[in-house]
Parts: C-alpha cells; sequence; structure tokens
C-alpha cells in the first residue's frame, strides 16, 4: 500500500486532489477483499472499504413498505418528529395484508394508508396488486449494489437481485424515513454453496427447508448469507426469490445471490437495468465462511410443524394425510411456483375431501398463469383460486385454518397458531410436493409424478 | 431506568406469532398484549408484573419484523428480556422502542420466579435468588445512549432540535 502512494507521488505528472483521492480510494480496495455485502455496504456508507463487525451508518438508496407496518405506524411517528418522508422517490408502498378488506378495521388500515401515499407525495404505490416482495422487483424498482430496507421481515428477497435488503420495524423504518439513513453493523458472509444439478422435482424450497433443519432457524446468525455455486447460478430468478426471502428462516439479516447475465435478463425485462454490475460480487479472497453442498443429493423436503426448522426428507411424512393444501404468499406462489405445480397437476384431479387453495402472489403472475393455462390447470384439477395478497400466510384475514386441520403448504413459516388456530397442523414443502400431496392426498414425492 | 424483576423462562426459538399473534394484529396494544405468550405460558399475561423480565432461550423473538412483539412486552411492563441469542430484527426493534435485551449465555441457571437484576453497563445478571452472576454481553455505547433516551424517536427528536436531521 505505502509503494502505491509512492509510486503515485513520484509520478511526473503532477495529480489533482481529486485523481489522487480516486486512486488512492482504488488502490485501497484492490488492497482489501471484500465481500458483497461489505462492497454494498461501503459504498452506502460513501467508504472505499468497511470492516466486519463495525458499525457503520448507511444512506438508504430505497424503502419498502405495506399496509401493516406501513403508514398506520410510521405516520404517527413523524408527525411527532415534525418532519415528511425524506425522500418519496426513494419509496415504495405497497398494499397487501388487510388485502382485500373484510372490516371496518382493515378498511380503516387501507383507506389511511392511500391518504398517507397521497400528502406524502409517493408516486410508486402499488394498491392491490400483490405481496409485496414480488411486486416490488417486477416494476424493476430493485438493481444491483442498492443498499435497502423494507418494513416486513421477508425484505431479503431483494438480495436476489444483489441488493443488500433487510427488514426493519415500524419506529426504525419511521428514522429512516426521516432520515434517509440507518445504522449497520456490517455482517459476516456465510456463504452457502451448491453445486451439480438438482434432480428433477426438487425446488429452490427445498434447499431451504433443508438448510434450516440442518443448521436452524438461527443457522444465519443474523449475518449475511450468500447463495453460490453453478446449481445456483442455473436458477432462474424467482426461484432465487425463494431462497433470499427464506433467509429470514435461517435467521440472517440478508440473503444475497450476486448479479449475473440471469440477472441482467430479467432486469432488462422489467423496466430497470443492472447498472455496472459487474463489480457487485464477493472477492476470492475476501473473509467468509463457507458450507458447501452437492445438488443431486438433496431430495424434497418437508417441514413438521411449528417450525422450518423440523425438515427432513419427504419419504418420512408419507402418513400424513393433510385437509387444507395451500399454494400462497411469496415464498410459494410466483409465477415459477405456479408452473412447478401445475407440471405435477396437469391432467390430474385433487383427491375428494382435500381442498387445495391457491393464492397467486402478483396481479401480473396471475395474469401471466391465466395466459399459460398454468391456472387453468389448476383450477380443473380442483383447485380453487382465492386472492392476491399475503393472505393465510399472514393469518391476518378472516381465512384461517380450523382447530385441528392439517395442511401442507407452500409458505415459508408454520409457527403455532400462525395461519389458524393453535391446534391446526402446518407442514412446509415445494410447490410441486403441494401439488402431488393433493393427487394422492398424503404427503407425498413429486419425483413420482415425474417419471416420465 | 431500574431492571428488576421476577423471571418468566421460555424455552428455544420463541416466535413473534407467540409474542403479538396475527389475529390480534389490529387490535389495540392493550388487547394484544393479553395474548402476548399465552401459547407457551397462558399465565403469563394474566400475572406478568411492572419490572418483571422474561429469560428466553435461542434465538428469541425469532420471526417477523412486527415490533408489536416488542411493544406487548412493554405494555405488560416487562423491564428487560435475557437470552442467548435473539431474532435479529426484534433485537433491533427492542433498543428502537426502549426495552433493554442482552445476550447471555447461560439462561439454563434461571429458573421461573428467580429474582434478577441486570445490569446492562457492567453487562452481568445477578441472580438475586441463587446468588450467582452471569456474565452477557455488553450493549454498544450508542444503543446504550438510545435506549437511555426512551428509544428511537425521543433519540431522533433530541437530534432533529439540535438541528442535524
Amino acid at each position: 500500500m505505502f509503494l502505491y502512494v509512492l509510486e503515485m507521488l513520484l509520478v511526473s505528472q503532477p495529480l489533482t486532489m481529486e485523481e489522487f483521492c480516486n486512486i488512492y480510494q482504488q488502490k485501497v480496495k484492490d488492497s482489501l477483499p471484500q465481500t458483497l455485502a461489505q462492497k454494498i455496504i461501503a459504498h452506502a456508507a460513501r467508504k472505499a472499504v468497511v470492516g466486519i463487525g463495525e458499525i457503520e451508518i448507511g444512506s438508504v438508496d430505497l424503502a419498502m413498505i405495506h399496509d401493516s407496518g406501513g403508514p398506520r405506524r410510521v405516520a404517527p411517528i413523524l408527525e411527532r418528529l415534525g418532519v415528511g418522508v425524506w425522500d418519496p422517490e426513494k419509496l415504495v408502498v405497497i398494499s397487501d395484508h388487510y388485502v382485500p378488506t373484510f372490516d371496518a378495521d382493515s378498511e380503516a388500515i387501507l383507506k389511511l394508508t392511500r391518504r398517507w401515499v397521497q400528502e406524502q407525495g409517493v408516486k410508486r404505490f402499488h394498491d392491490e396488486e400483490g405481496i409485496c416482495h414480488v411486486v416490488l422487483p417486477e416494476n424493476g424498482y430493485l438493481r444491483p449494489g442498492m443498499f435497502a430496507v423494507g418494513g416486513d421481515s421477508h425484505s431479503p428477497t431483494g438480495g436476489a437481485f444483489g441488493c443488500y435488503m433487510f427488514g426493519i420495524g415500524a419506529t426504525e423504518m419511521a428514522g429512516v424515513l426521516a432520515t434517509g439513513k440507518i445504522w449497520i453493523r456490517v455482517p459476516e458472509t456465510i456463504r452457502i454453496e451448491w453445486n451439480g444439478t438438482f434432480p428433477k422435482g426438487v425446488m429452490a424450497k427445498d434447499m431451504m427447508l433443508f438448510l434450516c433443519g440442518k443448521m436452524g432457524m438461527d443457522g444465519g446468525r443474523y449475518q449475511a448469507v450468500e447463495f453460490c455455486g453453478d446449481a445456483v447460478s442455473r436458477l432462474s430468478m424467482q426461484e432465487r426469490m425463494t431462497l433470499t426471502n427464506m433467509s429470514a428462516e435461517f435467521g440472517a439479516q440478508t440473503g444475497l445471490i450476486a448479479p449475473d447475465e440471469t440477472t441482467v435478463e430479467w432486469l432488462g425485462l422489467h423496466n430497470s437495468d443492472a447498472g455496472d454490475w459487474t463489480k457487485w460480487n464477493t472477492d476470492s479472497d475476501a473473509e467468509f465462511e463457507l458450507h458447501s453442498f452437492q445438488a443431486e443429493q438433496l431430495e424434497p423436503q418437508v417441514a413438521a410443524p411449528h417450525s422450518p426448522a423440523n425438515a427432513s426428507a419427504v419419504s418420512n411424512f408419507g402418513k400424513i394425510h393433510p385437509k387444507v393444501l395451500y399454494l400462497g404468499a411469496c415464498t410459494g406462489a410466483k409465477l415459477q411456483d405456479l408452473r412447478s405445480a401445475a407440471s405435477i397437476l396437469k391432467g390430474n384431479k385433487v383427491q375428494k375431501g382435500i381442498e387445495l387453495w391457491v393464492a397467486p402472489s402478483s396481479l401480473r403472475d396471475l395474469k401471466q398463469a391465466k395466459k399459460e393455462g398454468i391456472l387453468g390447470i389448476l383450477e380443473n384439477a380442483g383447485g380453487k383460486v382465492l386472492p392476491t395478497s399475503c393472505g393465510l400466510c399472514a393469518g391476518y384475514g378472516p381465512q384461517r385454518l380450523d382447530k385441528g386441520t392439517v395442511c401442507l403448504s407452500s409458505t415459508a413459516r408454520n409457527f403455532k397458531g400462525r395461519m389458524g388456530d393453535e391446534e391446526s397442523e402446518v407442514y412446509l414443502a415445494s410447490p410441486m410436493t403441494v401439488a402431488a400431496t393433493a393427487i394422492t392426498g398424503r404427503i407425498s414425492d413429486p419425483r413420482l409424478f415425474l417419471k416420465n | 431506568m431500574m431492571y428488576e424483576g421476577k423471571s418468566w423462562v421460555f424455552g428455544d426459538n420463541v416466535d413473534t406469532d407467540q409474542l403479538a399473534p396475527g389475529a390480534f394484529m389490529k387490535s389495540p396494544m392493550e388487547e394484544l398484549a393479553r395474548h402476548c405468550l399465552e401459547r407457551l405460558n397462558p399465565h403469563f399475561p394474566k400475572n406478568v408484573r411492572i419490572g418483571d423480565i422474561v429469560v428466553g432461550g435461542r434465538n428469541f423473538g425469532a420471526g417477523s419484523s412486527r415490533e408489536q412483539a416488542v411493544q406487548s412486552l412493554l405494555q405488560l411492563g416487562v423491564s428487560a428480556v435475557i437470552a442467548p441469542s435473539f431474532g435479529g430484527i426484534f433485537q433491533r426493534n427492542a433498543f428502537n422502542l426502549g426495552l433493554l435485551v442482552l445476550e447471555c449465555e447461560d439462561t439454563s441457571k434461571i429458573h421461573e420466579g428467580d429474582h434478577l437484576v441486570p445490569d446492562p453497563k457492567q453487562g452481568s445478571v445477578f441472580n438475586q435468588t441463587t446468588g450467582e452472576t452471569l456474565i452477557c454481553s455488553q450493549v454498544p455505547e450508542f444503543l446504550m445512549q438510545m435506549l437511555k433516551d426512551g428509544g428511537l424517536v425521543p433519540h431522533l427528536e433530541k437530534k432533529i432540535n439540535k438541528g442535524n436531521r
């Protein structure tokens, strides 16, 4: 490092202070390898590099809030502070939790949401268009290298696009909206590497249930998890979103995937561009913890009540007969999820006495699913289409599981009483496993239906 | 602020749906708090006293970002939560709302009803019932300052009044 500085000082042409600083910063960067997480946080903190464990103040590139943790909770705080939103252009508001409204309270919440976005001049407002984590990227708002926060625990979903995005509570969100800044402890990086080829019938959901089962719900230690390896790079954007989404269940602050050609292509199709994306990756000699897995060895997974960490191979659950099958939520009802479920259900029927509920995660995905005939396949099999919203997964609405009901769900978490009565039992699995189970009436391996 | 009270002991992975059940998320805080941790211990929301201390296992407060999980504990008068580790968002929310949370490896040595006196400055918890002192991780200075101010909002109020947004 000192040699570089010396060299710069000795060059014959005199440098301006700015040129000197730029070159110096570049040299510092080159000499100190950084993880993707460090690079994004350094950028947000307006520094060349940041050290793991240090507390930094980051400037927020994008904040996302929804109707539950959003306006109804942040507005009184901003009023008390006597300030408005620091930059309405950087705020996205999405209504999805109390959607559709079902009583006077939920109507009041949505009314307040709509009035507030108008008062604050928020243009990026998506009202009843789908679940925030899916609507946000499909509108092209996320780009690699962004430092972003969301008022919801599944905000790490944005990490699929190479953003450092994490969930925060409403008071902290009000702080961000007031100041445009947030503190962060620069996290360690836990790299989860998958190499090889996944067997047909195995999905991103299985990868995450497996990980929670193996390392626990606190395996992520509130650090940054980065998914890598050739098996991950072959995943579609929506499958990648399932990985980063469930980093929340894994206990990480965020889940990251370095942008690649797949990211660039997706952003191009969604009114966005990847910018100078090649710099957003982890240096090979940066400091990280590595866990490597072989894709061929992964079987479809199921998590028993009441934790995603109660996961093991689907074959252990053949005696469970769910009465409700749920394809829903940001984790389990995106277009790709619906396509995968339909590939199993095509030409088959849902068993008598069983209900299959389908709540597509966004209107855009719903429209495309209709266009592709996917929705028709699910309906012809006997599936019932529910409103596009957080629905049963958040458990805020009138539709909840009754006492004693056994459910197999493609959602992210099966905490006791979350989706219904405290004596309901929720098992978690991939959309394909949910579809296979709908046909047989007992928890079944989707690979049985993919033989041909 | 004095932190001192009787302990209520819970296990690993106490999630935010137990602390703030979804079905009551649009109810007033007083009502939501009446259901706080009731599925794990029905006596807790009924009998908890001002100053009492919740003792958790690993990953206390896992799950949702809903800060009602913290507010319901504050509503019931809980003065601190002690656990070996916390859900990250819950932990941030706690400081933002002025609830002391302390990471302490040895919570298994605490029994239900023990009288505890945490000392966030020293990074310790004195168990008056057993006479033992347990070591905790220290809270960073800037978070202690926020806690002293009563949480993020009063903290920001102070800053904004000084002209630093």
